[in-house]
């Protein structure tokens, strides 16, 4: 059985040049960047010269750049620490009621922890409103984290627009970036972005590995106590071959590398929606299918068959597919995203599966899917 | 050996010894085996953490150890419903009752079944001791396990010959310590795990503490049948008739028999004792039960027919006259030698040699014509 993996926004396979690159590191590169000898001078320089590559990458200077072990981390160092670092400037926070739970955790920490929290709704197609975050900003207000793109459904935030909004204002601008490094253009000095979170494994490189992004000026103490690494913001020896394959993988995703992922999932996208239009598939997209999204997520309502069920049948099939995080229950918690733009009585929160492509999904691997879907629910409808 | 590579088999794993055999036993057949765990009570704690049952974990390594692919499905709602409601009930009825039986018939092999076949089953397995056989017509027979000790027809008695059509025992031609060694030889994780004990959603926990989230419980007398009150009960749902433990009742230095539950009336909430094993309280000439479910269609045996009966798991057979009402409805099955703690909410199972007939529920048993107060 061939098999076939759709689930890219959870995390992508190495690419080989970024194995390659680890290995030599591993192998060659063991030292402490800490160590004045030459062990540590040699992991010093890869790490440095890896920082710079990931600075360029979204146009930040290289001492704006502080690794973390990942995405999580990243979000959770931006929002706790800049929060509790400006509690004397007030204690009211803004996000989206579509955040990763990275994202959405920690602020229900700091909502136990005297802070206020507004959520910004979204529309049908995961969309927030540009004058809601007008009306919830105050005087008190000191952050406002809002995702570049959703993992779910892919739509995109008007990140432009709230760095312009928010480059007068106290409150400092936090985006959780996972999903979108790797195949948007992002500029945090176009955008004036003041902290970003991104990891390594969404965009074939090592798990365990991301950078946060922090604009010079705004300062927190690090998270992760301990040693001075990263200039004091993140204790802890640092991963020299996976940062340095991070920094390969990075190089390999060019502008022009990422025009071409972007209109090969669009097409990929297409391709599935017409293929269920040709079959009678009783089904609706979450979300939309537009030129302004991230290209990469495709979010389907399989109307009357549960989600657990659909993804259960695809990996009998050797298709991975995304349906919610699953418990041991036998159910799938539903989806908040879901929740948020359709509400909790929706039939698709309970009907829905995620299909995410990474550079390595080829139209084959995107017909597997479709014949064998479609086979699943001729049957279950049967 | 015969292809199976195309028959897919859904093995209900329980993440106990039997059913990770069974699923390794149907592997090594060459079929397309699938585990899933059932997940049909909700023990979430207080924080609301979906919990991890260890079970489950064992049913991931078995599941990896073998090397098939391995899922949950929940039930919890359904058991609910349709067994858990009728569990209740039946205590509040002051009746006994055996969610086990309702269990299978309603869950493992309606339910289970039903999701099983949505994921293109062509069979599911358990780790049952029974075995199936089909006759010339493609009518299926249930027989007893080969293993005496653990021959569990008893909680598979209301399981249609159409369910059966589906299913497959694989360990049910085994002794249970062939089962265990060959858990052992596959170096299987559960080899040397203890068998589960109890009601499936009660779990090691204390019967008497459990049902009192559920019923409310009303002490009374606890007393003779000549009207000598012998102390108080703590909620006549909590004895069964032919109990012994959990009385309180001393030696009373006369004879030094031991006291057990004779009887029960809810209606005044009394809990009647007497003295000794073979109280004559406790025994029936004949029983009267409904909910009637047979196998396969027994109209040829006629209106009342000779075979063997236990009134409860792990009992002996007794031979039995079975006397089928003409609406259908219920029977009566007198015995040939008087049968002890025959209780009501029971479940009382038929057998022809090693073929399980079916099954009904008891509803009271009677000595000399009279009715033994037993509700």
């Amino acid at each position: 059985m061939k098999k076939v993996y759709l689930d890219n926004a959870a995390t992508t396979p190495i690419a080989d040049n970024v194995l390659q690159d680890m290995y030599d590191k591993f192998k060659n590169n063991f030292g402490n960047a800490s160590t004045l000898y030459s062990f540590g001078r040699d992991a010093h320089t890869i790490l440095e010269n890896s920082r710079q590559v990931i600075a360029n990458s979204i146009n930040a200077n290289e001492d704006e750049i502080v690794f973390t072990s990942g995405g999580t981390e990243s979000d959770n160092t931006a929002i706790i620490q800049v929060a509790k670092a400006r509690k004397h400037l007030g204690n009211h926070i803004i996000t989206t009621a579509i955040e990763h739970e990275a994202v959405l955790k920690p602020l229900e920490y700091l909502k136990n922890n005297g802070f206020e929290v507004t959520y910004l709704p979204v529309d049908k197609n995961g969309n927030i409103s540009l004058e809601d975050l007008k009306n919830s900003l105050n005087d008190k207000t000191i952050l406002v984290s809002v995702m570049y793109g959703n993992n779910e459904v892919g739509s995109l935030m008007p990140i432009h627009e709230i760095g312009e909004l928010l480059k007068d204002h106290q409150a400092v601008f936090h985006t959780d970036a996972v999903q979108a490094y790797g195949l948007r253009d992002i500029d945090v000095k176009r955008d004036h972005i003041d902290l970003l979170s991104t990891s390594a494994h969404k965009i074939n490189g090592p798990k365990m590995l991301g950078f946060l992004y922090r604009k010079n000026g705004i300062d927190f103490p690090s998270f992760i106590k301990g040693g001075d690494q990263e200039e004091k913001r993140r204790a802890g020896t640092e991963n020299i071959p996976a940062i340095s394959g991070f920094a390969t993988a990075v190089s390999n995703l060019t502008n022009e590398h990422k025009l071409v992922l972007n209109k090969k999932f669009y097409e990929f996208k297409k391709r599935i929606e017409q293929a269920f239009i040709d079959n009678k598939i009783d089904f609706e997209i979450n979300g939309q299918i537009s030129h302004d999204n991230l290209q990469h997520v495709l979010n389907l309502w399989i109307k009357g068959i549960s989600t657990y069920l659909m993804q259960t049948n695809l990996d009998l099939d050797g298709i991975a597919v995304s349906g919610g995080s699953a418990c041991t229950a036998g159910s799938i918690e539903p989806s908040h995203v879901l929740k948020a733009m359709y509400g909790s009585d929706s039939d698709r929160i309970n009907e829905s599966i995620r299909i995410s492509f990474g550079q390595y999904t080829t139209v084959e691997d995107v017909d597997v899917f479709i014949g064998s879907a479609v086979k699943i629910i001729k049957r279950l409808k049967k | 050996m015969q292809d199976n590579s195309n028959t897919r088999v859904v093995v209900g794993m329980s993440g106990g010894v039997d059913s990770s055999v069974s699923a390794y036993l149907l592997k090594q057949q060459g079929y397309d085996v699938v585990g899933v765990f059932m997940k049909n009570w909700d023990d979430t704690d207080e924080n609301g953490v979906c919990t991890a049952t260890e079970d489950y974990k064992d049913v991931a390594k078995v599941a990896s150890e073998i090397g098939i692919p391995y899922y949950s499905v929940n039930f919890e709602k359904e058991y609910w419903d349709r067994v858990f409601t009728y569990f209740l009930d039946e205590y509040k009825k002051g009746r006994t009752p055996d969610p086990d039986v309702i269990c299978n018939k309603e869950i493992k092999f309606r339910a289970f079944l039903d999701y099983a076949l949505e994921l293109g089953a062509d069979y599911i397995a358990t780790g049952h001791y029974a075995r199936l056989t089909r006759d010339e017509d493609g009518h299926n027979h249930l027989l007893r396990g080969s293993d005496d000790n653990k021959d569990q027809t008893y909680f598979l008695s209301q399981l249609s010959a159409d369910q059966l059509d589906r299913v497959m025992f694989p360990i049910g031609n085994m002794d249970k310590p062939d089962v265990r060694k060959i858990a052992k030889e596959a170096g299987l994780a559960t080899a040397d795990k203890k068998d589960s004990m109890g009601i499936c959603f009660i779990g090691e926990k204390n019967f008497k503490s459990f049902l009192s989230n559920y019923l409310p419980s009303v002490s009374g007398k606890m007393m003779t049948f000549d009207g000598e009150v012998k102390g108080t009960h703590d909620g006549l749902m909590y004895y069964t008739i032919g109990q012994r433990r959990g009385l309180g009742i001393g030696g009373d230095g006369i004879d030094n028999q031991p006291w057990f539950v004779v009887g029960k009336d809810l209606s005044k909430n009394i809990l009647y004792v007497g003295k000794g094993y073979e109280n004559k309280h406790l025994y029936a000439d004949y029983l009267v039960a409904s909910d009637i479910f047979w196998i396969n269609d027994i109209s040829n045996r006629g209106n009342d027919f000779r075979c063997t009966a236990k009134f409860r798991y792990r009992q002996k057979d007794c031979g039995v006259t079975v006397h089928l009402n003409d609406d259908g409805k219920s029977l009566k099955v007198t015995f040939d030698d008087p049968a002890r703690a025959v209780t009501p909410g029971q479940a009382v199972v038929f057998y022809d040699g090693e073929e399980c007939l079916g099954s009904a529920i008891i509803d009271a048993a009677y000595q000399n014509d009279k009715e033994l107060q037993y509700i």
